[in-house]
C-alpha cells in the first residue's frame, strides 16, 4: 500500500484494524474467544508477552486469573490501594502475619496498613515466591547482556518503573514484589532451592478486596539458573465478582485474617464505600 | 564514636564509604530493625529480595552484602558474633500488630513509627520504607513454609560490624515490640559505634 501521501499512510494504518497478535489485549474484553465458564462478563482479557508488562485498576470484588500458558511465565506483581499508593502490598507483613512464607490458595495479600488488598482464591501451580523479588537492570545486564525495556532481556524492575509511571508513581513507590509460577523453597540452612514452574496451564486467581492498582511484569524469575532468558506468554483475565464477606470461610479461616478483613471492612465503611 | 540507643528509640547516621558501623547487643536478644539508603540518592535503598537472591539465602552473616533495589552493594557484613540475622520479617507496625496480636496492641510503640519519625529528618516518608533487616532476630522457615519470630540466639555483648560500600544513610529502630520473643519481651538498649575506614 502506498504511503507516500497522508491519505495513503492513513489507509495503511487503518488497514491494520482487526489484526490479531499472540500477545495483546482484547478490547472489549467480552470479545475474548474462550471465556472461563460460570463467570460474569470479562473486564480485562490480555495475553502478556514474555519480557513485557501490563497494568490496570480493578474495582473491589474483581477476580483476576493469571495463567502460565506454556510453563515459562513468571508474573511479578505489585498492588496499591487505588488513589492511595502509600498503602501498598507489604510482602513482609504478608508472610509474617500469616506465619508462612509460601503463597497458595486462601492466602491474603496484605497491605502495610493491616488490611487486605487481595486474596488468593484458587491456585493450580503452587510454585510462587515472596522472597526473591524481581530482576534489575544491573542483574540482567550481568546475566543476559542487557536489561533495558527495549532489549531482548528486560528486567522486571525496569518494567515496573514504566508501569508505575503510567499510574503517577515513581521508583520510590516500588516495594519488594511477589511472583507467581516460578517457585523458591527454603532449605533448613536458609539457602534457596529454585523449583521452576509447575508446567503449562497452571493458573492462580486473585480476588480484589479493595479497589487496587495492579502492576504485572512477566519476566524470568531472578533465581532462574538457566543461562538463556526464558519467558513465555502470560494470560490475564478478570471479571466482576464479589469481595469476601462475613460468613465466607476465608473470612474466618485464621484469627489474623479475620482481623485483616474486619480492618478492611471498617475502613471501607468509614469512607462510605461498603 | 559510640552512641547508646535507648530501649524503644530510633537512631540514624550517614556512614561514609569505607567507614564502619558496629552494632552491639548490650543486653542480648534485642532486635535491631535496620534500613540503609544511598546517602546521595535515597531512591536507591536496601532491597531484601535483591540481597536474598544475590547471596542465595535468607540469613545474613559475615560476608553478606546488603544489596540495593538496583542490585548494587550498599554495605557488607565484615564481622558477626551471632551467625544469622533476619531478612524476611520486616518491621512491626501498629497496623500489623492489630492483625498479629489484636487491637489491644494499637497504643504500643512500633518500629514503623520510629522509622517514619527518624526518616522525616532526611525527607523520607512512608513510601521510602521497605522490608528491612532485623539484626539479632531469629526467624526460621520450616519445610512447609511456616515461619515465625522465635527466641533469639544472641547474648549480651555480641556484636556485628558493617562496612559502607558507598556513602550510606542508616536508619535504626531499636525494636519496641513486646508481644513476641524478638527481644525477650523486654526491649533493651543497643550501642552503635562508627569507625574510620576499614
Amino acid at each position: 500500500m502506498a504511503t507516500e501521501t497522508t491519505y495513503g499512510a492513513r489507509d495503511h494504518a487503518r488497514a491494520q484494524d482487526g489484526t490479531r497478535a499472540e500477545a495483546m489485549p482484547v478490547v472489549p474484553a467480552g470479545d475474548w474467544p474462550d471465556p472461563p465458564a460460570g463467570v460474569g462478563p470479562l473486564v480485562w482479557a490480555e495475553t502478556v508477552a514474555g519480557g513485557n508488562y501490563t497494568h490496570r485498576v480493578l474495582a473491589r470484588g474483581t477476580e483476576l486469573r493469571l495463567t502460565d500458558l506454556r510453563g515459562d511465565a513468571c508474573a511479578h506483581l505489585l498492588l496499591y490501594a487505588e488513589g492511595r499508593p502509600w498503602e501498598r502490598l507489604n510482602v513482609a507483613d504478608t508472610v509474617k502475619v500469616q506465619w508462612n512464607a509460601y503463597l497458595g490458595e486462601d492466602r491474603l495479600l496484605l497491605s502495610d496498613q493491616g488490611r487486605v488488598l487481595a486474596s488468593v482464591v484458587a491456585d493450580t501451580s503452587g510454585r510462587h515466591d515472596t522472597l526473591c523479588g524481581t530482576s534489575t537492570l544491573a542483574r540482567n545486564t550481568e546475566r543476559y547482556g542487557d536489561g533495558t525495556p527495549q532489549s531482548p532481556s528486560p528486567a522486571g524492575r525496569e518494567l515496573f518503573k514504566l508501569a508505575a509511571a503510567k499510574n503517577g508513581l515513581d521508583p520510590r513507590d516500588l516495594p519488594p514484589s511477589l511472583s507467581f509460577f516460578q517457585g523458591v523453597r527454603i532449605r533448613e540452612d536458609g539457602t534457596l532451592d529454585f523449583t521452576g514452574s509447575a508446567g503449562p496451564g497452571a493458573s492462580v486467581t486473585l480476588r480484589t478486596e479493595q479497589d487496587v492498582t495492579v502492576l504485572i511484569a512477566n519476566v524470568p524469575h531472578p533465581a532462574d539458573p538457566r543461562p538463556d532468558y526464558v519467558s513465555t506468554p502470560l494470560e490475564v483475565l478478570a471479571w466482576r465478582a464479589e469481595p469476601t464477606r462475613p460468613g465466607d470461610p476465608l473470612w474466618d479461616a485464621t484469627p489474623e485474617g479475620r482481623r485483616a478483613f474486619l480492618n478492611t471492612a471498617e475502613f471501607l465503611a468509614s469512607r462510605g464505600l461498603a | 564514636m559510640k552512641t547508646v540507643v535507648p530501649a524503644r528509640s530510633a537512631w540514624s547516621s550517614v556512614i561514609p564509604e569505607g567507614g564502619t558501623l558496629t552494632i552491639t547487643d548490650l543486653h542480648g536478644n534485642q532486635a535491631v530493625d535496620f534500613l540503609v539508603y544511598d546517602a546521595h540518592d535515597t531512591a536507591v535503598r536496601y532491597s531484601a529480595p535483591d540481597t536474598v537472591q544475590a547471596q542465595g539465602g535468607i540469613f545474613l552473616t559475615t560476608g553478606s552484602v546488603l544489596m540495593s533495589n538496583e542490585h548494587t552493594p550498599l554495605m557488607t557484613v565484615t564481622a558477626d558474633d551471632v551467625g544469622r540475622h533476619d531478612t524476611v520479617g520486616g518491621a512491626c507496625s501498629k497496623e500489623s500488630n492489630t492483625l498479629r496480636y489484636g487491637h489491644h496492641t494499637w497504643s504500643q510503640h512500633a518500629c514503623v513509627d520510629n522509622f517514619l519519625a527518624e526518616g522525616a529528618k532526611y525527607g523520607l516518608g512512608k513510601r521510602d520504607l521497605v522490608s528491612n533487616i532485623n539484626w539479632y532476630m531469629n526467624v526460621p522457615i520450616e519445610q512447609d513454609g511456616t515461619l515465625g519470630i522465635v527466641d533469639g540466639i544472641s547474648a549480651p555483648g555480641l556484636a556485628l560490624t558493617l562496612r559502607a560500600d558507598r556513602d550510606v544513610l542508616v536508619l535504626v529502630s531499636n525494636c519496641p515490640q513486646i508481644n513476641n520473643p524478638c527481644n525477650g519481651f523486654d526491649p533493651t538498649p543497643v550501642e552503635m559505634t562508627i569507625g574510620a575506614d576499614a
